[in-house]
């Protein structure tokens, strides 16, 4: 499977986008989320980005306010995850320019379509820039 | 000021280019944004719940408005609450013709429904219309679709139309119809078991994502059976080669590295193949090297594909060189500053220490860095490895580190692993009997309530057996020692249940044998535990039966009996007691104790509990009695199988419910509830209790039945007529076989233990002990103290004693005496650490947070410098795979460099743009917006940023930031 969940998560602990990869139910995805973001947030500069919790682990990177944090199976390998992230967001950055906190949250489907593209199935896909992107300028201009 | 809010929220909606975004909509962003607490959050997405419903119910909603709406609900989903009033309006938006709103649907319902829903069987009909669409980016969402909706019951509806789009003209068509397969193959692997080909030949498509996206489900098939996929070992390493050797185009790249992830996905499939196979381990021993040799390790991506070919090495078939390449990773990540890496490399190093041990020894330092570091995640990672690394010279510290750590935290999941871990390696490698009690008395103590209670009838198991089979005293003093510490245990408050029905136990087998205590002294503490805990029902049976022992053994060896006051008083409560358990055990106890000593020591004799006793199953005792009732007209017993249908056999056999077979009711419709019934708590404590170590004193157990009948009141005649009792109490399906199969396979173990023990405790003995005890002089380098006691291993210890004396010394004695240094020590070695950490600017180039954004031309710099020197190796890359790669191998290159050109030419033009790529190399410079092709960007202008950051303000998502930078964007 490999990533199980991706969250997008600011500074006070509010979710400003979420993609399971296995159904949850809103409360099972409440808690989930309470107390990962919990853990993770309170975690300094220094320790590193890697948190297990329960059975699986949490890659995690910060951008200005925001937070990525991406649940990930135990075999997967951390480093590769948080260049993932990393990947993700400088796809953001090309399409929205500068990206930040309030592009994705009025712009919450297309970071959604960007992930679909991305990732399927919990596993990666697709990494370059431009094919991640290509389907979803065509739908703005197409309207 | 209003004003300019509303001009910074149109240029908000202006610089997005935004479609249709309505004042609402913006209203509701910026509301959340500002919401301080989780409670204004949760009442303004309750608001938008109403006026969403109200919105709703109006008839004819424009689709514009309509795909606002979707937006509007997932936010309320993603806020955690309900949305289902409105999944009817996602399900028909996937209904709609434009392409956005299509997508926009599909998206919600994705989001909203799980795949067992009931509205996906709406949906299915319009994917499978959408399916067949001439607009590639309609099949394309409605396959994404199909990877989150279909299960395996829609299955077949799809799986034509997505194996017939294998072929599909367009790419990225073909890469999701794949991904469509593995999420089938996920859900049910018979689906698509017939189209395993079909992955094969995807490997080879023309286009680079579409092979790297069968990589996902090759790996899963992989995973599941490795033997039938052994003849693409060669086709992976060709891959995985012309990847390494930048053959792919350019857009694959990331931060200059040839497609990392696909490296990656490759190199864990490799891995998978590779494992215990020679032959095919061989055809990959070049490419990793490579791989080692070239990958760039400044770099985070560099250094995760250099952690993948580590596990990859250590999972094939072992290569000397190789193997050196991967120590080498280990002790660079072990060196850097990084956390990040560190934990990589303790990882690593867990998983080469198993294919050469002395690795552990290189990193001994860093590895203790890392355990005494305040980040938990590495401290657990690096429990994680003494774990792996434990043997019996080491045990001690390790497990007294563990127990430590156990004791500080909090986390009940973490706290329960740990746990378990301890009593594993005491288990397997305990030195001593003394120290293994002690250890288990700890792990009682801080985490009773959460180690399995198979654990503490192991204990109990020991103690009765003992460790050294032939030497007597040595389990007579073992057993002293465990009442002694446990008499003392009891001292503190709140013992954890299970902790304290082991104490019970052993106080009552044991604690008067060895004489040094009285037996009012002993039956004085056990009342004191039966009233201390006297809602725990459990530890009271265990306290009075352990009462009675210890006046059985008293009269048996002709001592007078006087039975404590509040001795008495217990017994009397307890005969009155709600629990018929704990009623019984009163009741045997009170006409024990008026036996005669010789009837006492019949029923009850000393230090039997691990008497082998035979047992009669089929209670053969009981025939004359019997055959007597059929005489005198009773019905003979008819079995129950024949008696009555499966399912209540069933029911029966799963559940101990005494009552329920002589009912003819339905059972089933009793299961579901479970309530605690204290009867039918009552024979499972007992058989705790009365058969702590199951085997040996359960017949002692049946004897006792059939001798005193007056005390198990007629009980004999009684079960073999009412023959589902005597199943149930004393027979074999249900009663007997849970404690018998633990004992079983637990015996084995300690049999295991006893063994282990027994070499440990000769070896140990010989090698360490005389020497430990000496008294300690000096007091410096506690570090390479613990580093002696963790690392030096019984293959280094002669070395170590000729040469170092002193270290064998402190190796042992650190855990008897230095406690307190250890500790004290260890915190100024983390303060040293975490000043170290301070003053060093990490030296990580892509961590891009408001502290690198400062020092962003120095951390650019490098990098830059790096492209140059990796220009020359691909050059020579290439031409070294010109000869080779072209002779053996269908060349992917030209097939790629195919693509991109005819990607160019086509009339959308939207295809990896190599040259303008290439061109820019830049593109790879942190992602600063200038890199990027102009059409894209917004350019970071200041203006643009001062702007952004001003609606910001004004939205007030961060409304506590002074830097106008803060915002400018992610990447700093």
């Amino acid at each position: 499977m490999g990533i199980r969940f991706i969250l997008m998560v600011n500074k006070q602990g509010q979710t400003r986008l979420a993609q399971y990869y296995e159904y949850l139910t809103i409360e099972e995805r409440r808690a989930l989320e309470g107390e990962i973001v919990r853990k993770c947030l309170a975690r300094t500069e220094q320790q590193c980005s890697f948190v297990e919790h329960r059975n699986y682990k949490i890659v995690y990177r910060r951008y200005a306010s925001l937070f990525f944090l991406v649940g990930v199976d135990n075999d997967e390998n951390e480093l590769a995850i948080l260049e993932f992230i990393h990947l993700l967001v400088e796809t953001m950055d090309r399409h929205f320019g500068n990206v930040c906190e309030l592009d994705i949250m009025f712009h919450l489907e297309k970071a959604h379509f960007m992930l679909e593209e991305m990732v399927m199935n919990g596993c990666i896909v697709e990494t370059s820039k431009s094919n991640i992107l290509a389907p979803i300028q065509l739908m703005d201009k197409a309207s | 000021m209003e004003q300019l809010k509303t001009i910074g929220r149109e240029l908000a909606m202006g610089s997005q280019g935004g479609f249709g975004q309505s004042k609402e909509f913006l209203e509701l962003v910026k509301s959340i944004g500002e919401a301080r607490s989780k409670a204004e959050e949760d009442r303004i997405v309750l608001r938008e719940i109403e006026t969403l419903k109200r919105r709703l119910s109006d008839p004819d909603i424009p689709k514009r408005k309509m795909k606002e709406y979707l937006i509007r609900l997932v936010y309320v989903e993603m806020l955690g609450h309900d949305a289902s009033f409105a999944y009817i309006h996602a399900v028909k938006m996937t209904h709609d013709d434009s392409l956005l709103l299509k997508r926009t649907g599909y998206l919600a319902v994705t989001l909203f429904l799980s795949d067992d829903h009931d509205l996906i069987i709406l949906i299915v009909n319009t994917i499978q219309k959408d399916l067949r669409s001439d607009n590639f980016l309609v099949v394309s969402a409605a396959l994404s679709a199909v990877c989150k909706l279909i299960n395996d019951e829609t299955i077949p509806a799809v799986l034509p139309q997505v194996v017939e789009l294998l072929s599909h003209p367009k790419e990225v068509v073909r890469k999701k119809a794949i991904m469509a397969l593995h999420r089938f193959h996920q859900k049910s692997p018979s689906s698509v078991a017939h189209l395993v080909s079909n992955f094969r030949k995807r490997l080879c498509d023309n286009d680079p994502g579409v092979m790297g996206a069968t990589l996902c489900p090759l790996f899963d098939l992989i995973a599941a059976d490795p033997n039938s996929f052994k003849d693409l070992v060669v086709s992976f390493v060709s891959i995985l080669k012309q990847v390494a050797e930048r053959r792919l185009p350019k857009a694959y790249d990331y931060h200059s590295m040839p497609a990392p992830f696909i490296q990656i996905k490759l190199l864990k499939i490799l891995a998978l193949l590779g494992s215990g196979d020679k032959q095919a381990s061989e055809k990959m021993y070049t490419v990793v090297g490579d791989i080692f040799r070239k990958c760039d390790s400044t770099s985070n991506i560099g250094n995760a594909v250099l952690y993948e070919c580590l596990c990859c090495v250590s999972s094939i078939y072992l290569n000397p060189k190789l193997l050196e390449g991967a120590t080498e990773v280990i002790s660079r990540f072990l060196k850097s500053d990084s956390h990040n890496l560190k934990y990589m490399g303790i990882d690593g190093l867990g998983r080469l220490i198993k294919l050469s041990p002395e690795i552990a020894e290189q990193h001994q330092l860093a590895v203790i860095d890392c355990l005494e570091d305040p980040d938990d995640s590495l401290k657990r990672k690096t429990f994680e490895l003494l774990y792996k690394m434990t043997k019996s010279s080491n045990v001690e510290v390790i497990v007294d580190r563990m127990i430590d750590y156990m004791i500080s935290i909090n986390d009940n999941h973490y706290k329960t692993y740990i746990a378990s871990r301890c009593v594993e390696l005491a288990e397997q490698f305990a030195p001593s009997n003394n120290w293994f009690i002690q250890t288990m008395n700890k792990v009682f103590e801080h985490a009773g309530d959460l180690v399995n209670v198979k654990v503490a009838h192991n204990l109990m198991r020991l103690i009765a057996e003992g460790f050294g089979e032939d030497d007597e005293t040595a389990d007579t003093q073992l057993r002293s020692s465990a009442v002694q510490s446990y008499l003392r245990i009891l001292g503190e408050p709140k013992l954890p249940s299970v902790f304290l029905q082991v104490i019970c136990w052993v106080l009552g087998e044991y604690g008067t044998a060895d004489g040094k205590y009285s037996a009012s002294y002993i039956t004085g503490k056990l009342c004191d535990v039966a009233e201390a805990y006297s809602n725990d029902e459990t530890v009271r049976a265990y306290a009075i039966t352990a009462i009675m022992k210890i006046y059985a053994f008293e009269i048996a060896a002709g001592r007078k009996v006087d039975m404590l006051p509040e001795c008495q008083s217990l017994v009397e409560e307890l005969s009155a007691s709600h629990s018929t358990d704990l009623q019984q055990r009163a009741y045997e106890l009170q006409v024990v104790i008026d036996l005669d000593a010789h009837a006492v020591a019949v029923i009850m004799p000393p230090d039997a509990s691990c008497e082998d006793i035979e047992i009669d199953k089929d209670l053969s005792f009981l025939n004359n009695y019997v055959e007597q009732s059929i005489e005198k007209g009773a019905q003979p017993y008819i079995p129950e199988s024949e008696r009555s249908g499966a399912l209540n056999v069933i029911t029966l056999r799963s559940q101990d419910q005494h009552e329920a077979s002589s009912h003819g009711l339905r059972f089933e419709a009793y299961e579901l509830p479970k309530p605690p019934v204290p009867s039918r708590v009552a024979p499972l404590t007992s058989s705790t209790e009365l058969v702590p170590v199951p085997e040996p004193s359960y017949p002692r157990e049946t004897y006792q039945a059939a001798t005193i009948s007056s005390v198990l009141d007629a009980g004999p005649s009684e079960l073999k007529l009412r023959l589902d009792g005597v199943q149930k109490k004393w027979g074999r399906p249900t009663y007997s076989s849970s404690p018998s199969s633990t004992s079983t396979s637990s015996s084995q173990k300690t049999n295991g233990v006893a063994q282990d023990v027994a070499s440990t405790v000769a070896s140990s003995k010989s090698r360490e002990t005389y020497d430990s005890r000496k008294p300690q002089v000096e007091i410096s380098k506690e570090k390479q103290k613990l580093a002696a006691s963790l690392f030096g291993g019984s293959s280094k210890t002669e070395r170590k004693t000729s040469t170092a004396n002193q270290k064998v010394a402190r190796s042992s004695s650190s855990h008897v005496a230095e406690k307190p240094q250890v500790q004290k020590v260890a915190t100024v070695v983390t303060d040293i650490a975490a000043d170290r950490t301070n003053h060093q600017a990490p030296p990580d180039l892509l961590d891009l947070s408001e502290a690198a954004a400062v020092s962003a031309p120095p951390s650019i710099d490098p990098f830059k410098q790096l492209e140059s020197l990796l220009d020359p190796a691909p050059v020579t890359s290439v031409v070294n795979n010109g000869s080779d790669g072209a002779s053996k191998t269908p060349d992917l290159m030209g097939l790629y460099g195919d693509s991109a050109l005819s990607g160019q030419s086509s009339s959308l033009g939207f295809n990896v743009n190599v040259t303008s790529e290439s061109s820019n190399a830049t593109g790879t410079d942190l992602g600063r917006g200038t890199a990027y092709p102009a059409q894209f960007s917004k350019g970071p202008s200041t203006k643009d940023s001062l702007e952004k950051d001003a609606i910001v303000r004004q939205m007030g998502v961060n409304p506590s930031s002074q830097n106008p930078n803060l915002f400018r964007d992610l990447l700093g």
